[in-house]
């Protein structure tokens, strides 16, 4: 979709609407400008990410999406969500992502196979999908705004105060569902010759995880990195 | 603001998310695209979270709490993602989806279909095995 | 106790002893022979009771409904006349006669229990035959006999001769059966009853409306039963089961069924003079063809089946020329001789340890190891040959009386047409009867070459069963022709000086003619060496007969032939020796007619059912297939594919779901 294109489906909005308004759209708030313009670089760098041919490069504008994303959360006050997103998703999902580029071994520069053949009908099923969202949602809250005077809605201290007292249960199954994906990823991410051999052996579900450990050390050495970062806690690699 | 800013970017952000899934190659461009989607809905959480409680509907700041847990989840579901990634360049040499067409159909004619079955299952068996 | 209730008694003890060493045969083997030695013993007395009771006066007649059929009734009846109660006689004795020289004949037999309870079953049937007053129980015991002789016949069943013969036998009769019960249909709805008494009496109102068609229907069941022309092909081929079940069915009893059922409704045989006709023709040709195949046969009881043949023709001869009391003479007297015949030849088979007469008349001194059955059996062939003073020339003189009344027209129901045909064939058959006889005999007993092996003393049960059936054959005829016509329907039977006179001469002329061509050809038996012997000759008797049946055809390559040039018979027949020893080659014919037409429509049928039939199912199916593959094509295995299709269908339901909400 061209900029063109999205400028004109959300002025096309507006000019259909009849009545009156308190808002006036016909002069928005400087809030509303920063919010569009952000939000187009947002839209571009996503666009950027998903059609370039360079891998690498795909990652980095995801982090520009990413960033712009943070940015529209600070101007809808939701503070505390958006240092999160900075944190998280650009400072250790990209670096995930990064990695997994080099381990993978994703060619640098220019690959010519980076979309598959289903791209048409890809970009035919988006383009609907996108009609078909946009225009429901426009029409269902042509009426609505947000109020972004007073304290902010998202700020540290309400939001610590929300997690704490109303989400304490699903924040610690949370942090359950962490660990189990802290297994599994290193589960995953073992060599197949060693998991293999100790598959051959007995139930890998009668044994330890420290056996399993102990048994692959004391296997052929090796010189790879198959750790894999977690949320700031290092693996040890070496084995 | 008006809410349909940041509605409809979240529409498009998702949208784009969904070609992206639909059209890349590399495995992991794909990760990427399911977090473009991601985010496209935390967006729109965090939006009508801060429309509802202020209009005083909300005071549970569900939104903004699902948001925080959304993002959790995507991080703990990429670092899975990519060890499966990985798993499968190892045993394959490659991380295109194209080709992992193990369940595609072969073209056996009738009566040794049941042979690719069990022969699909099998190496299947030894796939699981390996990345166990 | 009344008559009626011995008569009743006569068929059911049998029965009882066949349905009880059918249970018992595993269980309590020690029981299996008193029961099928003594129920069939008892019968014979009761029988013979009952026969003395009735003494040739009124017929004793019972009936209850069986039950009750809409249109017209089927009663269990009685009707016992002379002829039912002598005949019930003559059954009995050969039943028990039998089945006492079977305690021996299968003695280490493993399925004893089931062929005697087999035996005791169709003894039963053949009674119910006798005795019954309703035609339709009377079917029942004819198509019981039928089926007691295909499980017997196929006694031997590890044989191929055995399982084929039984085949034979059961579909050949079943040829003539079914006739025989549109007849008997068509009988009784012109009569409107099943019960005899009612259908003569329904025949002597002449309320019958197609008696031709009637008669013939029912000819052609008396020809499959009795084995006449064109029917008889199974009874050669019968031969390949046990000797006393050849002797009890198939030579006095069963074959005897259809001669006496034409007995028992002559008047409406009599009411189509075209059906006479036919039925004398039948016999001549029966008469003389079977005499004329009996002359080159090898085996020793396939000599006496085509015998038997032939004698049952001079029984039908004599029911076409309309005298029943002769027919039931002659099936008396038969029956005693010929099942000595049988039960003899079962003794010299065990003995010679082989069936084929040409290795017989190369074995010196076989009458020496079995002085019973040589000395019986040649009384009983002198019966068959219808030397005075034996029997059988006084029953066959009874036959060939009434034609010779006929022919000269001393009476009015049978036309002089079938009276010479009869007369004619009936002598010719005399001389070839006295040749295959003194054959016979010369070949068994006369032979030359090595001794005979000795194999011990023939089992006492099988021997004194001999003598029993030798004093019939020896005495019944001086008594019975002046007896029997009280009995029956008050004819003279006695012989007349004409035929007497031109019967035994050419019976001797036959005799003497084939001693010649035996002397002739007797020394030839040293230059030609043949003959194989049954490999167990220490077995029981039916040991012996199985593995001799077995070894004929691979010894001699035919089942009926053998190539021995010292054989008189071939010398007699010149010729047609070869053709009479395929029995004319009737058997080719009903290949060519029968078996080749069903064969050819049976491999027509699975042609159809694989090409057209089958085609259309697996058509069914194809598309089914073709559709399955064209869905499989879909399944790529990429997965981006699959979510496409996935999310395109999604957004298509979700347009869908929001204009339908917003009523668009």
């Amino acid at each position: 979709m061209t900029l063109a294109a999205t400028a004109g489906l959300l002025t096309a909005g507006p000019t259909t609407r009849a009545a009156a308004e308190t808002h006036g759209f016909l002069s928005p708030t400087g809030v509303e400008i920063a919010f569009l313009l952000v939000g187009l670089v947002t839209f571009g760098a996503a666009l950027v990410t998903v059609t370039t041919r360079q891998l690498v490069h795909a990652a980095l504008w995801l982090v520009v999406t990413l960033g712009g994303l943070a940015v529209e959360y600070l101007l809808l006050t939701a503070e505390f969500i958006a240092w999160v997103q900075v944190l998280i998703y650009v400072g250790s999902v990209v670096v995930l992502l990064l990695f997994g580029l080099m381990l993978t071994r994703a060619p640098i520069g220019r690959s010519p196979d980076a979309d598959s053949g289903n791209r048409w009908g890809a970009l035919t099923v988006a383009v609907a999908a996108a009609a078909a969202l946009v225009w429901v949602v426009v029409d269902a809250f042509r009426t609505t705004w947000i109020d972004l005077d007073g304290p902010a809605a998202g700020s540290t201290e309400a939001t610590g105060a929300s997690l704490f007292q109303n989400w304490v249960l699903p924040f610690e199954a949370l942090s359950v569902l962490l660990l189990a994906a802290l297994v599994g990823a290193i589960v995953l991410s073992r060599k197949a010759k060693a998991a293999a051999a100790i598959a051959t052996e007995s139930t890998p579900a009668a044994r330890s995880e420290e056996d399993r450990i102990e048994k692959d050390r004391s296997d052929k050495g090796r010189s790879e990195k198959d750790g894999i970062e977690k949320d700031g806690i290092e693996k040890e690699g070496t084995r | 603001m008006h809410l349909a800013y940041p509605a409809v970017l979240s529409a498009l952000l998702f949208c784009t998310g969904l070609y992206g899934v639909l059209a890349r190659r590399n495995a992991i461009l794909v990760l990427m695209s399911v977090e473009l989607m991601l985010n496209a809905v935390n967006l729109n959480l965090v939006a009508f979270d801060v429309w509802l409680s202020r209009t005083a509907e909300e005071t549970l700041h569900s939104g903004q709490a699902l948001t925080l847990f959304t993002i959790a989840i995507a991080a703990a579901e990429i670092g899975i993602g990519l060890a499966i990634v990985l798993a499968v360049h190892r045993n394959r040499g490659t991380a295109d989806i194209d080709k992992l067409r193990d369940t595609a159909e072969r073209h056996d004619p009738d009566g040794t279909d049941h042979d690719a079955l069990t022969a699909e299952q099998s190496g299947e068996a030894q796939k699981a095995e390996a990345t166990a | 106790m009344t008559t009626t209730t011995l008569a009743v008694l006569v068929p059911l003890l049998p029965f009882l002893g066949a349905v009880a060493g059918l249970l018992l045969g595993r269980t309590a083997p020690g029981f299996v022979r008193p029961l099928a030695v003594l129920p069939t013993l008892t019968s014979l007395v009761l029988a013979a009771l009952v026969a003395v009771r009735q003494g040739g006066d009124a017929a004793v007649n019972a009936a209850t409904e069986l039950t009750p059929t809409g249109s017209v009734p089927i009663e269990l009846a009685l009707h016992i006349d002379g002829f039912a109660a002598l005949v019930a006689v003559l059954v009995g004795l050969v039943a028990s006669c039998v089945q006492i020289y079977s305690t021996g004949y299968l003695r280490d037999d493993p399925r004893y229990p089931s062929y005697a309870a087999l035996v005791s079953l169709f003894t039963s049937a053949m009674f119910l035959v006798v005795y019954s007053g309703d035609l339709i129980v009377l079917l029942v015991g004819w198509e019981v006999m039928g089926i007691c002789s295909y499980f017997l016949v196929g006694h031997y069943w590890e044989t191929p001769q055995a399982r084929a013969a039984s085949l034979k036998a059961f579909l050949v009769t079943k040829l003539g059966d079914v006739p025989f019960l549109i007849g008997l249909f068509a009988l009784a709805t012109d009569a409107g009853s099943f019960r005899i008494t009612r259908v003569l009496g329904a025949v002597a109102s002449g309320s019958l409306d197609h008696p031709t068609l009637i008669a013939l229907l029912l000819l052609a069941g008396v020809a499959g039963k009795s084995a006449q022309f064109p029917l008889h092909t199974w009874l050669p081929d019968a031969m390949a089961g046990p000797t006393p079940v050849s002797a009890l069915i198939h030579a006095a009893t069963m074959v005897a069924a259809g001669v006496y059922f034409i007995a028992r409704l002559l008047p409406v045989f009599e009411a189509s003079q075209a059906a006479m006709v036919v039925l004398a023709v039948m016999a001549a040709v029966t008469m003389a063809g079977s005499a004329l195949a009996a002359l080159a046969q090898d085996d020793i009881k396939r000599v006496l089946a085509y015998s038997t043949i032939g004698q049952l023709g001079y029984m039908t001869g004599a029911l076409a020329v309309g005298d029943r009391g002769a027919a039931v003479f002659h099936l008396l007297s038969h029956g005693a001789f010929k099942a000595l015949l049988f039960l003899a030849a079962g003794v010299i088979i065990h003995a010679a340890g082989t069936n084929s007469l040409a290795a017989m008349s190369r074995m010196r001194n076989l009458r020496d190891r079995v002085p019973d059955a040589y000395w019986t059996m040649t009384v009983a062939l002198l019966a068959l040959a219808a030397i005075p003073p034996f029997s059988g020339f006084f029953s066959k003189e009874a036959v060939l009386g009434v034609a010779e009344h006929v022919v000269t027209g001393h009476t009015e129901h049978a036309p002089a047409a079938a009276g010479w045909i009869v007369l004619v064939a009936g002598l010719l058959t005399a001389v070839l009867t006295a040749a295959y006889a003194m054959r016979l005999w010369l070949l068994a007993f006369r032979g030359r070459g090595a001794e005979a092996p000795d194999h011990g003393r023939q089992p006492l049960t099988m021997t004194v069963v001999l003598w029993v059936l030798a004093a019939p054959s020896l005495a019944l005829g001086g008594f019975a022709f002046r007896l029997l016509p009280d009995w029956f329907d008050g004819r003279d039977l006695s012989p007349t000086l004409t035929t007497s006179v031109l019967g035994t001469g050419v019976a001797l002329v036959g005799g003497i003619v084939t001693y010649g061509a035996w002397r002739h050809t007797t020394a030839l038996t040293e230059r030609a060496p043949l003959g194989a012997v049954a490999a167990h000759p220490e077995g029981d008797a039916a040991q012996v007969e199985a593995e001799a049946i077995a070894t004929h055809e691979p010894a001699y390559g035919d089942i009926a032939y053998a190539p021995d040039p010292a054989d008189p018979g071939r010398l007699l027949l010149g010729p047609l020796h070869r053709h009479a020893a395929a029995g004319f080659h009737m058997d080719a014919v009903y290949r060519a007619l029968f078996v080749r037409p069903v064969q050819a429509g049976a491999s027509l049928v699975r042609f159809l059912d694989r090409e057209v039939v089958e085609t259309y199912v697996r058509g069914a199916g194809a598309l089914p297939r073709w559709l399955g593959a064209a869905v499989r094509r879909a399944q790529t295995g990429n997965v981006q594919t699959y979510v496409s299709a996935l999310l395109a269908g999604t957004v298509v339901l979700a347009v869908a779901v929001v204009l339908v909400a917003t009523g668009a």
